[in-house]
C-alpha cells in the first residue's frame, strides 16, 4: 500500500476493504472526489449550503422584521441607510423578506422532493414488479398525467383545492410524480428477473418485502439524480404559482409573490420585483449545476 | 395468418391509446370540477334564489345523478364542443376559446420559429467545435434559460426595452389607438393586418409581439440547442463520418450533407415538443404582457372562480398538447424508416 495513504484517507482509499461499512464509505468518498473536480457543481453546492444556512438562521441574519411596515419609508431605493436592498410598497425591508423567503422556498422544494419521488417510486415499483393488468392500468394513469401540460394541470388543481402554500405543494407534487414512476418501473423491470430476487423468493419473502427491501434501494440513486435536476423546475413552478396569487398568500415573503407585488411599480421602482427574481434565478441555477455534476458522478452512461 | 395486416393493428392500437389518454384527461378535469369548492348551482341562480329554483337547477344540471352518469353527460357535451357558459363573459366557453386561442398560437409559433432559427445552428456549431468558447457560451445560454423564471425575465424585458430604451411596444397586441382597426379573419393580428394590407398596424403589432416572442424563443432555443448538440455529437462520432472525411470530403459537406441530414428526424420531434411546451409556457408570459390568449383566459377565469372556463381551457390545452405529441411521434415514424 502507498506510503502517503495514512489514517482516514488511507482507510477510505484502501484497495481491500475489511468491512461493508468501509466499502460503502470508500464508494462515497470516490464519488465525492469525482464531484469535487467539477468546479461548477461545487459552486452550485456552495450556493445551496449558503441558502440552507440563511434559511436556518433567518431570524438572526435579517436586519428587520420581514412583516414590519413603515409607510413613511416606502419604496426606498437600493443602498438606502439601513435598507441594503431598499423597501417595498409597504415600507418592508426587501433584504429581510428575501432572507425569510429562503425558508419558504426550501419548505416547498423539500416537501415536493419528498412526496413526488416517493409516490413515483411506489407506483413504478409496484407496476414493474406486478406486471400484467396492474402494470397496464398504472402505466395508463401515468401516461394521462404525463399528457397534461404541468403548469396548467397545477393551476387546475390549485383551483380545486383552494389557493395556499400547502395546496401549491400538493398540486406541484401531483404533476411531478409520473417521470419518477417511469424511471422506477424501468429499474424494477431490469432487477425483477435477476437470480438474487428468485433466491429471496425461494426463501419465502413476499412481494411487499422484496419491493421495499430489495428493489427500492436500487432505484434510489437514479431517482436522486432526477430529483436534483427537477428541483429547478419545482422552484420555478412554485414561484409561478406564487406570482399568480395561487401559492403562498400575502403578506408571506414568498419570492414569486414578491415579484407579483413589485410588478405594479416595475417602471418606476424596478428593484422591488428585480431582487426576488434574482434570488429565484440564483437558487434554481445552483440546483441545475449540482444536478449536472451529480449526474456525471452517479450515472456513468450519460454523455458529458 | 392474422385477420388484419400489421399496420392496421398498429394504427388501431395507437388510436386506442390516444383515445384512452384523452378520456383520462377529460376524467381528471371532470373530477377536478367536482371537488372544486364552488357551488355550480349557486353560481347560476345567485344567492337570493328560492329553494325551489335551486332544486330545479340542481336537477337540470344532473347533479343528483350518479357520478358516472354525470361524467357521461359531460363527455357528450364535450364531444359536441359544448364546455358550458362562462360566468365571466356570459358566452359559451368554446366560443371564448376560439377567440383567444389564435393569439396564443401566434405567439408560440413565432417563439418556436426564433428558437429553431437560432437554436439549431448554435447546437450544430457547439457540437462541431466541442469544448471551444462557442460551446461554452451555448452551454451557459441553455443553463441560464433553464434556471430563469420566465415571468421575471418578461418583466425585466419590459423594464429595459419598453420602459428605458423604448424600442418595443408595451403590453397588449397593438397600441390602443389601432385596436380593432383590421377585421379579424384568422384571429392572428400579424396575418390579419397583412390580409388587410394595413402596414401601419402590422408594424405596430410587430413591435408588440417581438418581445414576448423573443422570450419564448429563448426558452425554446435553450432546449433545442442542447438537443441538437447532443444529436450531432452522436452522429459525428459515427464511422461513416470518419469514412467521409478520409475520402477527402469537405468539412462543410460532412457536417451539413451527412451528419445534419441524419438528425433531421430527431429534430422534428424535439421541435414539436418544444412547441407544445411553449403553448404552456405562454401562460405566465401572456399575463406579464397582457396578451389576450388562452393563458390569460384560464388564469383570469381561475381568479374569479369561473369553473367552466377553467376546465374548458384546461381540456383544450391538454388536447392540443396530446395531439402535438402524437404528431411528433407520427412524423418520426413517417420520416425514419428504421422506426417502422
Amino acid at each position: 500500500m502507498n506510503e502517503a495513504h495514512h489514517g482516514l484517507r488511507g482507510w477510505l482509499l484502501s484497495d481491500a476493504p475489511q468491512s461493508r461499512l468501509q466499502a460503502r464509505a470508500a464508494a462515497l468518498y470516490l464519488g465525492w472526489l469525482a464531484f469535487r473536480a467539477n468546479p461548477l457543481a461545487m459552486l452550485g453546492l456552495a450556493i445551496l449550503v449558503l441558502l440552507f444556512a440563511v434559511a436556518v438562521f433567518a431570524p438572526w441574519l435579517a436586519p428587520h422584521d420581514p412583516f414590519a411596515q413603515d409607510l413613511a419609508n416606502r419604496l426606498q431605493p437600493i443602498g438606502t441607510e439601513g435598507h441594503l436592498l431598499g423597501t417595498d410598497s409597504l415600507g418592508r425591508d426587501i433584504l429581510s423578506r428575501l432572507i425569510h423567503g429562503a425558508r419558504i422556498t426550501l419548505y416547498i422544494v423539500g416537501l415536493v422532493a419528498l412526496i413526488a419521488p416517493l409516490a413515483g417510486l411506489l407506483v413504478g415499483t409496484v407496476s414493474g414488479y406486478a406486471g400484467g393488468w396492474i402494470d397496464m392500468i398504472l402505466m395508463r394513469i401515468t401516461d394521462i398525467f404525463l399528457a397534461f401540460p404541468r403548469l396548467v394541470l397545477a393551476l387546475a388543481f390549485v383551483a380545486a383545492l383552494g389557493a395556499g402554500i400547502e395546496n401549491a405543494i400538493l398540486a406541484i407534487s401531483l404533476t411531478a410524480w409520473p417521470p419518477y414512476a417511469r424511471i422506477a418501473r424501468a429499474e424494477t423491470l431490469t432487477i425483477r428477473k435477476s437470480d438474487y430476487i428468485s433466491a429471496i423468493r425461494l426463501q419465502g419473502a413476499g412481494p411487499l418485502r422484496i419491493i421495499t427491501r430489495q428493489i427500492w434501494p436500487l432505484c434510489i440513486s437514479s431517482l436522486i439524480v432526477r430529483v436534483t435536476l427537477d428541483m429547478a423546475g419545482i422552484i420555478l413552478a412554485a414561484a409561478g404559482l406564487g406570482f399568480l396569487g395561487l401559492g403562498a398568500q400575502p403578506p408571506s415573503p414568498e419570492w414569486g409573490a414578491m415579484i407579483s407585488e413589485g410588478r405594479r411599480f416595475i417602471l418606476d421602482h424596478w428593484w422591488v420585483a428585480t431582487m426576488p427574481g434574482l434570488a429565484i434565478f440564483t437558487v434554481s441555477l445552483a440546483f441545475n449545476l449540482l444536478g449536472d455534476g451529480l449526474r456525471d458522478v452517479l450515472d456513468p452512461k450519460s454523455e458529458k | 395468418m392474422a385477420p388484419f395486416p400489421r399496420w392496421a393493428t398498429k394504427t388501431g392500437l395507437t388510436l386506442g391509446s390516444i383515445a384512452v389518454t384523452m378520456l383520462g384527461l377529460l376524467f381528471v378535469t371532470f373530477m377536478i370540477g367536482r371537488v372544486m369548492p364552488v357551488d355550480p348551482v349557486l353560481a347560476i341562480v345567485g344567492d337570493r334564489a328560492s329553494q325551489e329554483i335551486y332544486q330545479q337547477v340542481y336537477q337540470d344540471l344532473g347533479l343528483d345523478r350518479p357520478l358516472l352518469v354525470q361524467f357521461g353527460l359531460y363527455l357528450r357535451d364535450v364531444m359536441q364542443g359544448d364546455f358550458g357558459t362562462s360566468i365571466l363573459t356570459a358566452r359559451p366557453v368554446a366560443e371564448d376559446i376560439a377567440r383567444v386561442f389564435p393569439a396564443t398560437l401566434e405567439l408560440a409559433t413565432l417563439g418556436t420559429l426564433i428558437g429553431v432559427v437560432l437554436g439549431v445552428p448554435l447546437g450544430v456549431i457547439a457540437a462541431v467545435r466541442r469544448g471551444s468558447w462557442i460551446d461554452q457560451v451555448a452551454r451557459v445560454v441553455a443553463l441560464v434559460g433553464y434556471s430563469m423564471p420566465i415571468f421575471w425575465l418578461g418583466l425585466m424585458g419590459l423594464l429595459v426595452f419598453y420602459g428605458i430604451l423604448g424600442w418595443v411596444g408595451g403590453p397588449g397586441r397593438v397600441s390602443i389607438f389601432y385596436d380593432g382597426m383590421v377585421p379579424s379573419v384568422t384571429g392572428m393580428i400579424l396575418l390579419d393586418s397583412m390580409i388587410a394590407r394595413n402596414w401601419t398596424v402590422l408594424r405596430d403589432a410587430f413591435s408588440h409581439i417581438v418581445l414576448p416572442a423573443s422570450l419564448l424563443g429563448y426558452y425554446s432555443l435553450a432546449y433545442i440547442s442542447r438537443m441538437t448538440r447532443s444529436f450531432m455529437l452522436e452522429q459525428l462520432s459515427a464511422e461513416y463520418v470518419t469514412t467521409a472525411r478520409v475520402k477527402g470530403m469537405s468539412e462543410r459537406q460532412v457536417i451539413w450533407g451527412h451528419a445534419f441530414r441524419n438528425i433531421r428526424v430527431q429534430l422534428i420531434t424535439v421541435i414539436a415538443l418544444s412547441y407544445a411546451g411553449l403553448l404552456e409556457g405562454s401562460v405566465l408570459t401572456e399575463i406579464i404582457f397582457s396578451w389576450p390568449g388562452i393563458g390569460s383566459y384560464i388564469t383570469t377565469a381561475l381568479l374569479s372562480a369561473d369553473m367552466n372556463a377553467v376546465l374548458g381551457g384546461t381540456v383544450v390545452v391538454g388536447l392540443v398538447f396530446v395531439l402535438l405529441n402524437v404528431l411528433s411521434d407520427l412524423l418520426y415514424k413517417v420520416f425514419d424508416p428504421r422506426a417502422k
